[in-house]
Protein backbone atom coordinates (compact mmCIF):
# COMPACT_ATOMS: atom_id res chain seq x y z
CA UNK A 1 0.00 0.00 0.00
CA UNK A 2 1.18 3.45 -0.85
CA UNK A 3 2.85 5.25 2.02
CA UNK A 4 5.35 7.97 2.83
CA UNK A 5 6.47 11.09 1.02
CA UNK A 6 8.63 11.27 -2.09
CA UNK A 7 10.51 14.59 -2.39
CA UNK A 8 11.60 15.77 -5.83
CA UNK A 9 15.12 17.16 -5.59
CA UNK A 10 16.31 19.87 -7.94
CA UNK A 11 20.02 20.24 -8.31
CA UNK A 12 22.77 22.02 -10.14
CA UNK A 13 25.29 19.53 -11.51
CA UNK A 14 24.35 17.09 -8.76
CA UNK A 15 24.45 19.61 -5.91
CA UNK A 16 20.93 19.79 -4.42
CA UNK A 17 19.29 23.22 -4.30
CA UNK A 18 18.24 24.55 -0.91
CA UNK A 19 14.58 23.78 -1.68
CA UNK A 20 15.49 20.07 -1.48
CA UNK A 21 16.55 20.36 2.16
CA UNK A 22 13.56 22.58 2.96
CA UNK A 23 11.16 19.96 1.57
CA UNK A 24 12.92 16.98 3.17
CA UNK A 25 12.69 18.57 6.61
CA UNK A 26 9.01 19.37 6.08
CA UNK A 27 8.35 15.85 4.78
CA UNK A 28 9.96 14.33 7.90
CA UNK A 29 7.69 16.43 10.12
CA UNK A 30 4.59 15.44 8.14
CA UNK A 31 5.36 11.71 8.20
CA UNK A 32 5.25 11.79 12.00
CA UNK A 33 1.49 12.12 11.52
CA UNK A 34 0.99 10.51 8.11
CA UNK A 35 3.33 7.60 8.73
CA UNK A 36 5.63 6.04 6.16
CA UNK A 37 9.15 6.97 5.17
CA UNK A 38 10.70 9.95 3.42
CA UNK A 39 12.37 9.26 0.11
CA UNK A 40 13.83 11.50 -2.57
CA UNK A 41 14.21 11.43 -6.33
CA UNK A 42 17.06 13.04 -8.26
CA UNK A 43 16.58 13.27 -12.03
CA UNK A 44 19.55 14.08 -14.23
CA UNK A 45 22.26 13.05 -11.78
CA UNK A 46 23.31 9.83 -10.06
CA UNK A 47 24.42 11.70 -6.93
CA UNK A 48 22.46 11.32 -3.70
CA UNK A 49 24.75 13.98 -2.20
CA UNK A 50 23.91 14.59 1.47
CA UNK A 51 20.16 13.99 1.12
CA UNK A 52 20.33 11.12 3.63
CA UNK A 53 21.56 13.51 6.31
CA UNK A 54 18.37 15.54 5.84
CA UNK A 55 16.05 12.58 6.33
CA UNK A 56 15.77 10.75 3.01
CA UNK A 57 15.84 7.01 3.71
CA UNK A 58 16.00 6.12 0.04
CA UNK A 59 17.22 8.24 -2.84
CA UNK A 60 16.07 7.20 -6.32
CA UNK A 61 18.26 8.48 -9.12
CA UNK A 62 17.49 8.62 -12.82
CA UNK A 63 20.35 9.58 -15.12
CA UNK A 64 22.09 8.60 -18.32
CA UNK A 65 21.11 8.99 -21.95
CA UNK A 66 18.31 11.52 -22.45
CA UNK A 67 18.73 12.98 -18.96
CA UNK A 68 21.71 15.28 -19.60
CA UNK A 69 19.63 18.45 -19.80
CA UNK A 70 16.06 19.13 -18.74
CA UNK A 71 13.36 17.91 -21.09
CA UNK A 72 9.64 17.85 -20.33
CA UNK A 73 8.90 14.36 -21.55
CA UNK A 74 12.06 12.70 -20.18
CA UNK A 75 11.49 14.18 -16.73
CA UNK A 76 7.81 13.19 -16.78
CA UNK A 77 8.75 9.62 -17.74
CA UNK A 78 11.34 9.50 -14.95
CA UNK A 79 8.96 10.69 -12.25
CA UNK A 80 6.22 8.29 -13.38
CA UNK A 81 8.69 5.38 -13.19
CA UNK A 82 9.92 6.37 -9.72
CA UNK A 83 6.36 6.84 -8.45
CA UNK A 84 5.61 3.28 -9.57
CA UNK A 85 8.71 1.92 -7.85
CA UNK A 86 8.51 3.95 -4.61
CA UNK A 87 4.70 3.84 -4.29
CA UNK A 88 4.46 7.03 -2.18
CA UNK A 89 1.24 8.46 -0.72
CA UNK A 90 2.46 12.01 -1.40
CA UNK A 91 4.88 13.60 -3.86
CA UNK A 92 6.31 17.01 -2.90
CA UNK A 93 8.30 19.20 -5.27
CA UNK A 94 9.51 22.78 -5.45
CA UNK A 95 7.36 25.06 -7.62
CA UNK A 96 10.32 25.64 -9.93
CA UNK A 97 10.43 26.45 -13.64
CA UNK A 98 10.82 22.77 -14.55
CA UNK A 99 8.34 21.29 -12.06
CA UNK A 100 5.77 23.83 -13.25
CA UNK A 101 6.39 22.42 -16.72
CA UNK A 102 6.39 18.63 -16.33
CA UNK A 103 4.20 17.98 -13.25
CA UNK A 104 0.90 18.59 -15.07
CA UNK A 105 1.96 15.98 -17.63
CA UNK A 106 2.60 13.46 -14.87
CA UNK A 107 -0.74 14.33 -13.26
CA UNK A 108 -2.61 13.80 -16.53
CA UNK A 109 -0.76 10.58 -17.41
CA UNK A 110 -1.50 8.93 -14.07
CA UNK A 111 -4.79 10.75 -13.37
CA UNK A 112 -3.42 12.35 -10.19
CA UNK A 113 -4.64 15.45 -8.43
CA UNK A 114 -2.13 18.25 -8.11
CA UNK A 115 -2.06 21.30 -5.86
CA UNK A 116 0.27 23.98 -7.27
CA UNK A 117 2.45 26.34 -5.26
CA UNK A 118 1.21 25.57 -1.78
CA UNK A 119 2.59 27.76 1.02
CA UNK A 120 1.36 25.58 3.89
CA UNK A 121 0.97 21.84 4.37
CA UNK A 122 -0.61 20.28 7.44
CA UNK A 123 -1.21 16.66 8.39
CA UNK A 124 -3.98 15.76 10.78
CA UNK A 125 -5.45 12.36 11.52
CA UNK A 126 -3.51 10.80 8.67
CA UNK A 127 -4.67 13.18 5.98
CA UNK A 128 -2.89 16.07 4.37
CA UNK A 129 -4.25 19.49 3.44
CA UNK A 130 -2.50 22.38 1.76
CA UNK A 131 -3.08 26.10 1.57
CA UNK A 132 -2.32 27.92 -1.62
CA UNK A 133 -2.59 31.55 -2.67
CA UNK A 134 -5.11 32.27 -5.43
CA UNK A 135 -5.84 35.57 -7.18
CA UNK A 136 -2.08 36.20 -6.77
CA UNK A 137 -2.32 35.99 -3.01
CA UNK A 138 -5.45 38.09 -2.53
CA UNK A 139 -7.06 34.93 -1.09
CA UNK A 140 -5.91 31.61 0.33
CA UNK A 141 -7.66 28.37 -0.52
CA UNK A 142 -7.43 25.17 1.51
CA UNK A 143 -7.13 22.12 -0.71
CA UNK A 144 -6.91 18.37 -0.41
CA UNK A 145 -5.76 16.00 -3.11
CA UNK A 146 -7.77 12.78 -3.07
CA UNK A 147 -5.73 10.69 -5.52
CA UNK A 148 -2.86 8.37 -4.56
CA UNK A 149 -0.28 9.63 -4.73
CA UNK A 150 -1.21 13.25 -4.14
CA UNK A 151 0.99 15.78 -5.96
CA UNK A 152 2.00 19.05 -4.31
CA UNK A 153 4.37 21.73 -5.57
CA UNK A 154 5.60 24.09 -2.88
CA UNK A 155 6.53 27.75 -3.19
CA UNK A 156 10.23 28.23 -2.29
CA UNK A 157 10.95 29.61 1.21
CA UNK A 158 7.51 28.51 2.47
CA UNK A 159 8.88 26.31 5.26
CA UNK A 160 12.28 27.79 6.10
CA UNK A 161 15.70 26.21 5.85
CA UNK A 162 16.17 22.46 6.06
CA UNK A 163 17.72 20.90 9.16
CA UNK A 164 20.33 18.13 9.10
CA UNK A 165 19.33 15.18 11.28
CA UNK A 166 22.16 12.81 10.40
CA UNK A 167 21.46 9.50 8.76
CA UNK A 168 22.22 8.00 5.42
CA UNK A 169 20.24 6.97 2.38
CA UNK A 170 20.03 3.85 0.30
CA UNK A 171 20.64 4.87 -3.28
CA UNK A 172 18.56 3.16 -5.95
CA UNK A 173 19.34 3.85 -9.59
CA UNK A 174 16.18 3.52 -11.68
CA UNK A 175 16.56 2.75 -15.37
CA UNK A 176 14.15 4.84 -17.44
CA UNK A 177 13.83 5.10 -21.20
CA UNK A 178 13.79 8.83 -21.90
CA UNK A 179 11.92 8.16 -25.13
CA UNK A 180 12.14 10.38 -28.18
CA UNK A 181 11.79 13.97 -27.11
CA UNK A 182 9.44 15.94 -29.31
CA UNK A 183 10.77 19.18 -27.79
CA UNK A 184 14.52 19.73 -27.76
CA UNK A 185 16.64 22.43 -26.19
CA UNK A 186 18.81 23.79 -28.99
CA UNK A 187 20.52 26.54 -26.99
CA UNK A 188 20.86 27.69 -23.38
CA UNK A 189 21.21 31.45 -22.97
CA UNK A 190 22.83 32.29 -19.64
CA UNK A 191 22.08 35.57 -17.96
CA UNK A 192 25.06 37.85 -17.36
CA UNK A 193 24.25 38.14 -13.66
CA UNK A 194 24.55 35.35 -11.11
CA UNK A 195 21.85 36.54 -8.68
CA UNK A 196 19.15 34.19 -7.39
CA UNK A 197 15.90 33.89 -9.30
CA UNK A 198 13.25 36.28 -7.94
CA UNK A 199 10.96 33.42 -6.93
CA UNK A 200 13.72 31.82 -4.84
CA UNK A 201 15.45 35.00 -3.62
CA UNK A 202 15.84 35.61 0.10
CA UNK A 203 16.31 39.37 -0.43
CA UNK A 204 14.84 41.61 -3.11
CA UNK A 205 15.27 45.31 -3.91
CA UNK A 206 12.55 46.56 -6.27
CA UNK A 207 12.09 49.85 -8.06
CA UNK A 208 9.01 51.59 -9.41
CA UNK A 209 8.21 54.11 -12.09
CA UNK A 210 9.69 56.88 -9.91
CA UNK A 211 13.13 55.64 -11.02
CA UNK A 212 12.25 57.40 -14.30
CA UNK A 213 14.77 55.57 -16.51
CA UNK A 214 16.57 52.32 -17.24
CA UNK A 215 19.83 54.12 -16.36
CA UNK A 216 18.66 54.89 -12.83
CA UNK A 217 17.61 51.25 -12.33
CA UNK A 218 21.19 50.33 -13.22
CA UNK A 219 22.78 53.07 -11.10
CA UNK A 220 20.46 53.00 -8.06
CA UNK A 221 18.58 49.68 -7.71
CA UNK A 222 21.20 47.25 -9.01
CA UNK A 223 24.08 48.41 -6.73
CA UNK A 224 21.79 48.67 -3.70
CA UNK A 225 20.64 45.11 -4.35
CA UNK A 226 24.22 43.93 -4.86
CA UNK A 227 25.28 45.44 -1.52
CA UNK A 228 23.15 42.86 0.34
CA UNK A 229 23.22 40.01 -2.19
CA UNK A 230 19.64 40.76 -3.23
CA UNK A 231 17.91 40.16 -6.55
CA UNK A 232 16.66 43.30 -8.31
CA UNK A 233 12.94 43.57 -9.05
CA UNK A 234 10.51 46.06 -10.54
CA UNK A 235 6.89 47.10 -10.55
CA UNK A 236 4.66 46.55 -13.57
CA UNK A 237 4.62 50.29 -14.21
CA UNK A 238 8.42 50.34 -14.41
CA UNK A 239 8.50 47.28 -16.69
CA UNK A 240 5.79 48.66 -18.98
CA UNK A 241 7.75 51.93 -19.20
CA UNK A 242 10.77 49.94 -20.39
CA UNK A 243 12.98 50.69 -17.37
CA UNK A 244 13.46 47.04 -16.43
CA UNK A 245 13.02 43.68 -18.19
CA UNK A 246 9.84 41.67 -17.69
CA UNK A 247 11.80 38.94 -15.90
CA UNK A 248 12.18 41.46 -13.03
CA UNK A 249 8.47 42.14 -12.62
CA UNK A 250 6.98 41.39 -9.22
CA UNK A 251 3.19 41.13 -9.01
CA UNK A 252 0.16 39.49 -10.49
CA UNK A 253 1.38 39.37 -14.09
CA UNK A 254 4.99 38.88 -13.04
CA UNK A 255 6.65 36.86 -10.32
CA UNK A 256 5.13 36.06 -6.96
CA UNK A 257 7.95 36.30 -4.43
CA UNK A 258 8.49 35.17 -0.87
CA UNK A 259 11.76 36.67 0.49
CA UNK A 260 12.86 37.48 4.04
CA UNK A 261 13.49 41.09 3.07
CA UNK A 262 11.72 43.10 0.35
CA UNK A 263 12.80 46.71 -0.19
CA UNK A 264 10.35 48.69 -2.36
CA UNK A 265 11.85 51.92 -3.73
CA UNK A 266 9.49 54.41 -5.33
CA UNK A 267 6.71 51.83 -5.61
CA UNK A 268 3.23 53.14 -4.83
CA UNK A 269 1.76 49.72 -4.04
CA UNK A 270 -0.91 48.90 -6.64
CA UNK A 271 -3.09 45.91 -5.67
CA UNK A 272 -1.51 43.70 -8.30
CA UNK A 273 2.00 44.51 -7.01
CA UNK A 274 1.08 43.92 -3.36
CA UNK A 275 -0.41 40.59 -4.40
CA UNK A 276 3.00 39.46 -5.61
CA UNK A 277 5.06 40.34 -2.52
CA UNK A 278 2.72 40.45 0.47
CA UNK A 279 4.11 37.26 2.01
CA UNK A 280 7.60 38.79 2.33
CA UNK A 281 8.72 38.53 5.95
CA UNK A 282 9.91 42.13 6.21
CA UNK A 283 8.85 44.87 3.80
CA UNK A 284 10.69 48.20 3.65
CA UNK A 285 9.02 51.02 1.70
CA UNK A 286 10.79 54.16 0.52
CA UNK A 287 8.57 56.70 -1.20
CA UNK A 288 8.35 60.47 -1.08
CA UNK A 289 4.54 60.29 -1.20
CA UNK A 290 3.39 59.68 2.39
CA UNK A 291 -0.04 58.63 1.07
CA UNK A 292 1.31 55.76 -1.06
CA UNK A 293 -0.64 52.53 -0.27
CA UNK A 294 2.63 50.59 0.05
CA UNK A 295 3.14 52.15 3.52
CA UNK A 296 0.05 50.33 4.83
CA UNK A 297 1.79 47.03 4.14
CA UNK A 298 5.34 47.96 5.08
CA UNK A 299 7.15 46.77 8.19
CA UNK A 300 9.29 49.91 8.03
CA UNK A 301 8.57 53.03 6.01
CA UNK A 302 10.64 56.07 5.12
CA UNK A 303 8.97 59.06 3.47
CA UNK A 304 11.85 60.53 1.49
CA UNK A 305 13.12 60.75 -2.08
CA UNK A 306 14.50 57.36 -3.13
CA UNK A 307 17.35 59.07 -4.98
CA UNK A 308 18.61 60.31 -1.60
CA UNK A 309 17.77 57.25 0.49
CA UNK A 310 19.04 54.49 -1.80
CA UNK A 311 22.69 55.62 -2.08
CA UNK A 312 22.80 56.31 1.67
CA UNK A 313 21.26 52.91 2.39
CA UNK A 314 23.72 51.21 0.06
CA UNK A 315 26.62 52.84 1.95
CA UNK A 316 25.12 51.92 5.33
CA UNK A 317 24.69 48.29 4.20
CA UNK A 318 28.27 48.18 2.95
CA UNK A 319 29.51 49.60 6.26
CA UNK A 320 27.34 47.28 8.34
CA UNK A 321 27.95 43.97 6.59
CA UNK B 1 -3.71 25.00 -40.11
CA UNK B 2 -6.24 26.08 -37.57
CA UNK B 3 -4.85 27.59 -34.37
CA UNK B 4 -6.83 27.23 -31.15
CA UNK B 5 -6.56 29.85 -28.41
CA UNK B 6 -7.71 28.92 -24.92
CA UNK B 7 -9.41 31.91 -23.38
CA UNK B 8 -10.78 32.34 -19.88
CA UNK B 9 -12.38 35.24 -18.08
CA UNK B 10 -10.86 36.28 -14.77
CA UNK B 11 -11.32 39.13 -12.29
CA UNK B 12 -9.31 42.17 -13.46
CA UNK B 13 -5.93 42.65 -11.80
CA UNK B 14 -7.10 45.78 -9.98
CA UNK B 15 -10.16 44.03 -8.50
CA UNK B 16 -10.41 43.76 -4.74
CA UNK B 17 -11.17 40.15 -3.89
CA UNK B 18 -13.82 39.60 -1.22
CA UNK B 19 -14.51 36.17 0.25
CA UNK B 20 -18.16 35.11 0.52
CA UNK B 21 -19.83 34.56 3.88
CA UNK B 22 -19.67 30.77 3.52
CA UNK B 23 -15.91 30.89 2.96
CA UNK B 24 -16.23 28.84 -0.21
CA UNK B 25 -15.30 31.34 -2.88
CA UNK B 26 -15.28 35.00 -3.83
CA UNK B 27 -18.09 37.54 -4.02
CA UNK B 28 -18.57 38.06 -7.74
CA UNK B 29 -21.18 40.86 -7.69
CA UNK B 30 -18.73 43.74 -7.94
CA UNK B 31 -16.01 41.97 -9.87
CA UNK B 32 -14.89 43.54 -13.13
CA UNK B 33 -14.12 40.68 -15.53
CA UNK B 34 -11.49 40.70 -18.23
CA UNK B 35 -9.74 38.29 -20.54
CA UNK B 36 -7.00 36.50 -18.60
CA UNK B 37 -3.94 38.72 -19.39
CA UNK B 38 -1.75 35.76 -20.39
CA UNK B 39 -4.46 34.54 -22.80
CA UNK B 40 -4.17 37.91 -24.55
CA UNK B 41 -0.56 37.07 -25.43
CA UNK B 42 -1.73 33.69 -26.77
CA UNK B 43 -4.43 35.33 -28.90
CA UNK B 44 -2.02 37.93 -30.25
CA UNK B 45 0.51 35.21 -31.16
CA UNK B 46 -2.21 33.33 -33.04
CA UNK B 47 -3.32 36.46 -34.91
CA UNK B 48 0.29 37.19 -35.89
CA UNK B 49 0.66 33.64 -37.27
CA UNK B 50 -2.47 34.12 -39.35
CA UNK B 51 -1.30 37.50 -40.65
CA UNK B 52 2.02 35.90 -41.61
CA UNK B 53 0.13 33.30 -43.65
CA UNK B 54 1.13 30.49 -41.30
CA UNK B 55 -2.30 29.80 -39.88
CA UNK B 56 -5.56 29.57 -41.79
CA UNK B 57 -7.94 30.33 -38.97
CA UNK B 58 -7.93 31.36 -35.31
CA UNK B 59 -10.57 29.75 -33.12
CA UNK B 60 -11.20 30.69 -29.49
CA UNK B 61 -11.76 27.76 -27.12
CA UNK B 62 -13.49 28.59 -23.85
CA UNK B 63 -14.86 26.36 -21.12
CA UNK B 64 -17.41 28.49 -19.31
CA UNK B 65 -20.92 29.76 -18.89
CA UNK B 66 -22.85 32.27 -20.97
CA UNK B 67 -21.41 35.06 -18.82
CA UNK B 68 -18.04 34.51 -20.50
CA UNK B 69 -19.40 35.40 -23.95
CA UNK B 70 -18.52 39.07 -23.52
CA UNK B 71 -14.83 38.13 -23.18
CA UNK B 72 -15.13 35.77 -26.17
CA UNK B 73 -16.59 38.66 -28.19
CA UNK B 74 -13.61 40.76 -27.12
CA UNK B 75 -11.35 38.09 -28.64
CA UNK B 76 -13.43 37.94 -31.82
CA UNK B 77 -13.30 41.74 -32.08
CA UNK B 78 -9.50 41.62 -31.93
CA UNK B 79 -9.49 39.31 -34.92
CA UNK B 80 -10.23 35.69 -34.03
CA UNK B 81 -12.37 34.04 -36.73
CA UNK B 82 -14.68 31.90 -34.64
CA UNK B 83 -15.27 30.66 -31.13
CA UNK B 84 -16.44 27.59 -29.29
CA UNK B 85 -17.84 27.80 -25.79
CA UNK B 86 -17.88 24.44 -24.04
CA UNK B 87 -20.60 24.38 -21.45
CA UNK B 88 -22.54 21.60 -19.76
CA UNK B 89 -23.93 21.04 -16.29
CA UNK B 90 -21.69 17.96 -16.20
CA UNK B 91 -18.58 20.21 -16.33
CA UNK B 92 -19.40 22.06 -13.10
CA UNK B 93 -16.89 21.66 -10.33
CA UNK B 94 -14.22 20.26 -12.65
CA UNK B 95 -10.64 20.42 -11.44
CA UNK B 96 -7.78 21.14 -13.86
CA UNK B 97 -7.85 17.55 -15.16
CA UNK B 98 -11.56 17.86 -15.92
CA UNK B 99 -11.11 21.19 -17.72
CA UNK B 100 -8.20 19.75 -19.72
CA UNK B 101 -10.37 16.76 -20.73
CA UNK B 102 -13.08 19.08 -22.03
CA UNK B 103 -10.53 21.22 -23.90
CA UNK B 104 -8.84 18.15 -25.39
CA UNK B 105 -12.18 16.99 -26.78
CA UNK B 106 -12.80 20.49 -28.13
CA UNK B 107 -9.37 20.65 -29.77
CA UNK B 108 -10.06 17.36 -31.58
CA UNK B 109 -13.57 18.32 -32.66
CA UNK B 110 -12.42 21.74 -33.89
CA UNK B 111 -9.54 20.05 -35.78
CA UNK B 112 -6.96 22.43 -34.43
CA UNK B 113 -3.26 21.80 -35.18
CA UNK B 114 -1.67 24.17 -32.66
CA UNK B 115 -3.01 25.30 -29.28
CA UNK B 116 -1.89 28.53 -27.62
CA UNK B 117 -2.74 29.13 -23.94
CA UNK B 118 -1.80 31.67 -21.31
CA UNK B 119 0.87 30.35 -18.97
CA UNK B 120 -1.63 30.52 -16.13
CA UNK B 121 -5.02 31.99 -15.37
CA UNK B 122 -4.63 34.76 -12.82
CA UNK B 123 -7.53 33.51 -10.71
CA UNK B 124 -6.54 29.96 -9.75
CA UNK B 125 -2.83 30.51 -10.61
CA UNK B 126 -2.32 26.76 -11.06
CA UNK B 127 -0.50 26.60 -14.42
CA UNK B 128 -1.74 23.05 -14.89
CA UNK B 129 -4.14 22.97 -17.82
CA UNK B 130 -1.64 23.53 -20.71
CA UNK B 131 0.59 20.59 -19.75
CA UNK B 132 -2.38 18.34 -18.97
CA UNK B 133 -3.95 19.23 -22.31
CA UNK B 134 -0.72 18.38 -24.16
CA UNK B 135 -0.49 15.03 -22.37
CA UNK B 136 -4.12 14.13 -23.11
CA UNK B 137 -3.66 15.00 -26.79
CA UNK B 138 -0.29 13.20 -26.80
CA UNK B 139 1.25 16.37 -28.26
CA UNK B 140 4.50 18.20 -27.54
CA UNK B 141 4.43 21.17 -25.17
CA UNK B 142 6.50 24.21 -24.36
CA UNK B 143 5.32 26.29 -21.41
CA UNK B 144 5.97 29.90 -20.41
CA UNK B 145 7.22 30.96 -23.84
CA UNK B 146 8.52 34.48 -24.48
CA UNK B 147 9.32 34.09 -28.18
CA UNK B 148 7.69 32.14 -31.03
CA UNK B 149 8.64 31.43 -34.61
CA UNK B 150 7.05 28.90 -36.96
CA UNK B 151 8.90 27.64 -40.04
CA UNK B 152 7.16 24.79 -41.82
CA UNK B 153 6.34 22.27 -39.11
CA UNK B 154 9.01 23.50 -36.67
CA UNK B 155 8.29 25.84 -33.77
CA UNK B 156 11.18 27.72 -32.16
CA UNK B 157 10.41 29.16 -28.74
CA UNK B 158 12.16 30.77 -25.79
CA UNK B 159 11.42 29.56 -22.29
CA UNK B 160 12.61 31.22 -19.08
CA UNK B 161 14.77 28.77 -17.13
CA UNK B 162 15.05 30.77 -13.89
CA UNK B 163 17.44 33.51 -12.73
CA UNK B 164 17.22 35.36 -16.05
CA UNK B 165 18.47 32.35 -18.05
CA UNK B 166 16.48 31.04 -20.98
CA UNK B 167 16.32 27.95 -23.14
CA UNK B 168 15.75 28.02 -26.88
CA UNK B 169 13.45 25.07 -27.53
CA UNK B 170 12.39 23.59 -30.85
CA UNK B 171 9.43 21.33 -31.31
CA UNK B 172 7.23 20.08 -34.11
CA UNK B 173 3.54 20.51 -34.72
CA UNK B 174 1.12 19.61 -33.30
CA UNK B 175 1.88 21.24 -29.96
CA UNK B 176 0.47 23.08 -26.98
CA UNK B 177 2.31 26.30 -26.11
CA UNK B 178 1.68 28.41 -23.02
CA UNK B 179 2.49 32.11 -23.34
CA UNK B 180 4.27 34.47 -20.95
CA UNK B 181 4.35 38.24 -20.86
CA UNK B 182 6.99 39.60 -23.20
CA UNK B 183 5.92 37.37 -26.12
CA UNK B 184 4.22 40.28 -27.88
CA UNK B 185 2.08 43.36 -27.27
CA UNK B 186 -1.61 42.47 -27.54
CA UNK B 187 -3.62 44.69 -29.85
CA UNK B 188 -6.83 46.42 -28.89
CA UNK B 189 -10.06 45.75 -30.76
CA UNK B 190 -10.68 48.24 -33.55
CA UNK B 191 -14.11 49.74 -34.16
CA UNK B 192 -14.28 47.72 -37.39
CA UNK B 193 -13.28 44.61 -35.46
CA UNK B 194 -16.06 45.18 -32.97
CA UNK B 195 -18.59 45.56 -35.79
CA UNK B 196 -17.32 42.46 -37.56
CA UNK B 197 -17.42 40.43 -34.35
CA UNK B 198 -21.19 40.86 -34.23
CA UNK B 199 -21.48 38.59 -37.25
CA UNK B 200 -19.11 35.94 -35.93
CA UNK B 201 -20.67 32.86 -34.44
CA UNK B 202 -20.01 31.44 -30.99
CA UNK B 203 -20.79 27.74 -31.08
CA UNK B 204 -21.82 26.04 -27.84
CA UNK B 205 -20.79 22.43 -27.35
CA UNK B 206 -21.98 20.24 -24.50
CA UNK B 207 -20.71 16.90 -23.22
CA UNK B 208 -22.67 14.95 -25.85
CA UNK B 209 -21.37 17.12 -28.72
CA UNK B 210 -17.84 16.56 -27.47
CA UNK B 211 -18.29 12.83 -26.84
CA UNK B 212 -17.29 13.26 -23.22
CA UNK B 213 -18.21 10.67 -20.61
CA UNK B 214 -19.86 12.78 -17.91
CA UNK B 215 -18.35 10.61 -15.17
CA UNK B 216 -14.86 11.79 -16.24
CA UNK B 217 -15.51 15.49 -15.60
CA UNK B 218 -17.19 17.73 -13.03
CA UNK B 219 -17.04 17.64 -9.27
CA UNK B 220 -17.58 13.87 -9.12
CA UNK B 221 -14.37 13.21 -11.04
CA UNK B 222 -12.36 15.91 -9.27
CA UNK B 223 -9.24 14.72 -7.43
CA UNK B 224 -8.37 18.21 -6.17
CA UNK B 225 -10.93 19.32 -3.61
CA UNK B 226 -11.31 22.88 -2.31
CA UNK B 227 -12.14 22.93 1.38
CA UNK B 228 -12.53 26.65 1.91
CA UNK B 229 -11.27 30.09 1.06
CA UNK B 230 -10.09 32.87 3.34
CA UNK B 231 -8.41 36.24 3.27
CA UNK B 232 -4.67 36.04 3.78
CA UNK B 233 -3.65 36.91 7.35
CA UNK B 234 -3.28 40.68 7.83
CA UNK B 235 0.26 41.94 8.21
CA UNK B 236 1.10 43.36 11.62
CA UNK B 237 1.09 47.17 11.67
CA UNK B 238 4.32 48.65 10.47
CA UNK B 239 6.34 51.58 11.66
CA UNK B 240 7.26 54.83 9.96
CA UNK B 241 10.81 55.95 10.57
CA UNK B 242 10.49 59.67 11.21
CA UNK B 243 12.58 62.58 12.39
CA UNK B 244 16.13 63.55 11.57
CA UNK B 245 18.02 63.69 8.33
CA UNK B 246 17.93 61.13 5.54
CA UNK B 247 21.19 59.72 6.93
CA UNK B 248 19.72 59.34 10.41
CA UNK B 249 16.62 57.62 9.08
CA UNK B 250 18.73 55.26 7.03
CA UNK B 251 20.89 54.39 10.05
CA UNK B 252 17.78 53.73 12.14
CA UNK B 253 16.40 51.47 9.38
CA UNK B 254 19.60 49.44 9.25
CA UNK B 255 19.58 49.13 13.05
CA UNK B 256 15.97 47.88 13.01
CA UNK B 257 16.66 45.41 10.22
CA UNK B 258 19.57 43.98 12.21
CA UNK B 259 18.33 44.11 15.78
CA UNK B 260 14.55 43.93 15.57
CA UNK B 261 13.72 42.13 12.30
CA UNK B 262 17.01 40.21 12.26
CA UNK B 263 17.11 39.93 8.50
CA UNK B 264 20.63 41.26 7.91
Amino acid sequence: MASGILVVVEHESGQPKKTAYELLTKAAALTSDLGGAVSAVVIGSDSAADLGEFGAGTVYTVSGSGFETYGTEAWAAALCAVIEQADPAVVMAPASASCRDYFPRVAARKNLGMASEVTELAAEGGSLTGKRPVYAGKALVTVAVTSTPALYTVRPNAFGAGVSVGGSADVVAVAVDAGTARSRVVEQVQSASDVADLTEADRIVSGGRSLKSEESFQSVIVPLAASIGATPGASRAAVDAGYAPHSWQVGQTGKVVNPSLYIACGISGAIQHLAGMRTSKVIVAVNKDAEAPIFQHATYGIVEDLFEVCPALQKAFQDAL
Amino acid sequence: MKVGVCLKQVPATDTRIKINAEGTGIVTDEVKWEVNPYDEFALEAALLLKEAGKASEVVILTVGGADSEQRIKDGLARGADSAVRMDDAAFEGSDALGIARVLAAGVKKAEVGLVLCGKQAIDGDSSQVPGMLAEMLDWAQVTDISNLELEGETLTTHRAAGAGNKSVIQTNLPAVLSCDKGLNTPRFASLRGIMMAKRKKIEVWGAADLGIDASQVGSGASVLVEKGMAQPPARPAGRMIEGGSVGEKVNELVRLLREEAKVL
